[in-house]
């Protein structure tokens, strides 16, 4: 049914999205502003760009960023795989409640995962100390290092860890839709399993996994509290530099590293938007056809 | 006689702990056209998936040529299956579903090693047209799977699994999807194809006619056993027991007592018969087909009844008679109206005797017939009727 919206509805209307993008609009155009000042418009420039390219804490922090981001992603992806087939051939009763605790992580504060995280890496390195102390002092063949350090590794584990309940849960509606006798058919054809999960499963639910890899790509790019707290004081991320920069001087610098971010992430729920759409249309296409 | 292929000794199946199977002693034989027939839940699909080794018998033996198969894996049985929903790969063109099993490289000895050998891709080819061919598909090599209609699909699903020239092809209701017209058509389409290709088809239906129309032997299951075993004539004509005389057909079953030979007792008068070799006094079950029974006028019957509702179906009239407070249907192709008292006539080839069984009593009496009723009695007319409906749309 159709109502006629009143006035004060679109009002409403237009200031939600005044407030939601605004602060970004104003953040992208003063991004481009050839002055320091963040209040007053003084001409197109591309200087904080450039100057971006120059800085080396910024450019070093991309560049964990992206390796960080990369690793967690393909990792996240091949143990979500592999976990989702896993829930696939369950039995419901236990599907359902593992399912869940999958989802929990999702819709946790990202500080608990971040302080916990934090916590048991710091626990584990007290407990590798003493084991490798002993180690070391029983025999002198191979020498173990006693004293570990938060840094890439954890932050990557981290990464890693809060990425693969998004895998997950786009692979497993693809796994579901696919038709359970596919497998039977290709073994029946004469697949091993392998070669019908290579053959058959693989192709079915690749749209999942390429969904699944774009989502936990851009968790791990736009991630800050979790690497935080895991990444130790020598690791940065793109995001740790930019809160650091808010810290000391603020330098329009910001507007375009956050500007970058932005278009980035941006560009990647696009990617991962059409793409669920072009698929509907396919799916409804057939189910028409079959009719 | 024909050569054994497969043979199922004592096999039985539990899923968590519930009986599936029940001693379940079964053999097929070379080029037969044999039909697993029964209920939904009877065990029919699972003994196919045994055959096709999806699953594995919690006890008992599978035997392929006399060797046992139990622990053999699909892929390496001389047995393809045309699965329930087709299974299809959406991802791949008609020719390449087809050329599916071809491709992949079959362990083969050569010059005394064990090999994987892969098909030229020119036999690959000629296999797949030859195979098209013989479903009637030729031309649709390079169309997606899923713009086929369900008929297109279903040849599909058969020339694919056909191309891999198995002893034995088993198919799981592969008609349950389509609509009345096409399902007739493909019937014939794959009775042709089995004769043609000369090889055996195991067939999972619930459909009795579907059974009747296209087996050399019928087996009839329930409850995870084996009811009767015959050819479609003989399970018509002689069921062994009242779901058999139930499930294939209409069938009037009443309580009788067979005096001696040839001569049986109901309704408190005695009838001469052609079956013998019950124990005198027997109880038995006996069956009537609807169809054979004669209407004369009241003086001239054997028994005198009462006509309580006709409906029209086309070839005859289903008429439900009254004898006594006991309803039987009869199917005439003469029309009685409601409340006209008639005769019956019994000649002793429409009297079929079977010993009593733990389904005495629970099927052949029209006393509740109705409309209704009998759609949710009959899994088939239902699917027929949705089918109609939604064709019309």
């Amino acid at each position: 049914m159709r109502t006629k919206t009143s006035p004060l509805n679109r009002l409403f209307m237009a200031l939600v999205f005044f407030f939601l993008y605004a602060p970004i609009f104003v953040l992208i155009v003063f991004s481009f502003n050839d002055s320091k000042s963040r209040t007053v418009w003084q001409g197109f420039t591309l200087d904080w760009y450039s100057e971006l390219l120059q800085d080396s804490s910024i450019m070093s922090a991309l560049s964990t960023t992206l390796l960080v981001s990369l690793l967690a992603t393909l990792i996240a992806t091949v143990a979500g795989l592999f976990a989702a087939i896993g829930f696939y051939n369950m039995k419901r009763r236990l599907r359902a409640p593992l399912m869940t605790v999958n989802n929990i992580p999702m819709t946790n504060a990202d500080i608990v995962t971040g302080v916990s995280l934090c916590l048991l890496f710091v626990a584990f390195f007290g407990l590798w100390g003493s084991v490798a102390e002993w180690f070391n002092g029983v025999q002198s063949v191979i020498t173990l290092p006693e004293n570990l350090h938060m840094g890439f590794g954890t932050l990557l584990i981290a990464h890693i860890t809060f990425d693969i309940p998004y895998v997950i849960l786009s692979i497993m509606p693809k796994l579901r839709q696919m038709d359970r006798n596919l497998v039977d058919a290709a073994q029946d054809l004469g697949c091993t399993w392998m070669q019908a999960f290579w053959k058959v499963v693989l192709p079915e639910i690749k749209p999942g996994i390429v969904s699944g890899m774009l989502i936990a790509f851009t968790m791990s790019v736009d991630d800050f509290v979790i690497s935080y707290f895991t990444a130790g004081s020598a690791t940065s991320t793109l995001a740790m530099v930019v809160y650091g920069m808010t810290k000391r001087r603020i330098s329009p610098k910001i507007n375009a590293v956050s500007t970058l971010l932005f278009v980035t992430v941006l560009l990647l729920l696009i990617i991962v938007n059409v793409r669920e759409a072009r698929q509907e249309k396919a799916i409804k296409k057939t189910a028409e056809v079959r009719r | 006689m024909s050569k054994e292929l497969i043979r199922l000794v004592d096999c039985c199946m539990a899923f968590d702990g519930e009986q599936v199977l029940d001693h379940i002693n079964l053999y097929f034989n070379d080029s037969e056209f044999l039909t697993l027939l029964g209920p939904s839940g009877c065990g029919k699909t699972t003994t196919l998936r045994i055959i096709g080794g999806f699953i594995t018998p919690t006890s008992g033996e599978v035997l392929f040529d006399g060797v046992r198969m139990n622990d053999i894996p699909p892929h390496l049985r001389q047995v393809n299956t045309v699965f329930q929903r087709y299974a299809l790969f959406p991802h791949l063109n008609v020719f390449e579903n087809v050329a599916f099993g071809l491709r992949i490289p079959k362990e083969a000895e050569v010059n005394g090693k064990k090999k994987k050998v892969k098909l030229p891709e020119r036999e690959i080819r000629e296999r797949v047209m030859e195979m098209l061919e013989v479903v009637s598909l030729k031309g649709f090599e390079n169309r997606k799977v899923t713009e086929l209609s369900g008929g297109q699909q279903q040849r599909v699903a058969i020339a694919r699994a056909l191309v891999n020239r198995p002893k034995v092809l088993l198919l799981d209701e592969p008609l349950g999807a389509l609509d009345l017209r096409l399902r007739k058509d493909m019937q014939n389409e794959l009775k042709r194809i089995q004769q043609q290709m000369g090889i055996t088809f195991i067939y999972v239906t619930h459909d009795q006619e579907e059974a009747l129309a296209m087996s050399d032997t019928i087996v009839v299951m329930d409850q995870g056993r084996i009811q009767q075993i015959g050819s479609p004539i003989d399970i018509y004509n002689e069921p062994k027991n009242a779901f058999v005389a139930d499930f294939i057909g209409e069938s009037n079953i009443l309580d009788g007592i067979m005096h001696e030979d040839y001569v049986v007792e109901f309704f408190n008068r005695k009838f001469k018969c052609l079956d013998k070799g019950f124990a005198p006094m027997e109880p038995v079950d006996v069956v009537i087909r609807p169809e054979d029974i004669d209407i004369v006028a009241p003086e001239q019957g054997q028994l005198r009844g009462t006509v309580t509702s006709v409906t029209f179906k086309g070839v005859h009239y289903d008429t439900i008679v009254d004898f006594k407070g006991y309803k039987w249907l009869i199917q005439t192709t003469d029309f009685h109206g409601v409340g006209e008292n008639i005769g019956i006539v019994l000649n002793p080839d429409d009297i079929h005797i079977m010993h009593k069984s733990e389904y005495s009593g629970m099927f052949g009496d029209y006393s509740s017939y109705s409309e209704e009723y009998d759609e949710m009695d009959d899994v088939t007319l239902l699917d027929e009727e949705d089918e109609e409906e939604s064709h019309e749309e």
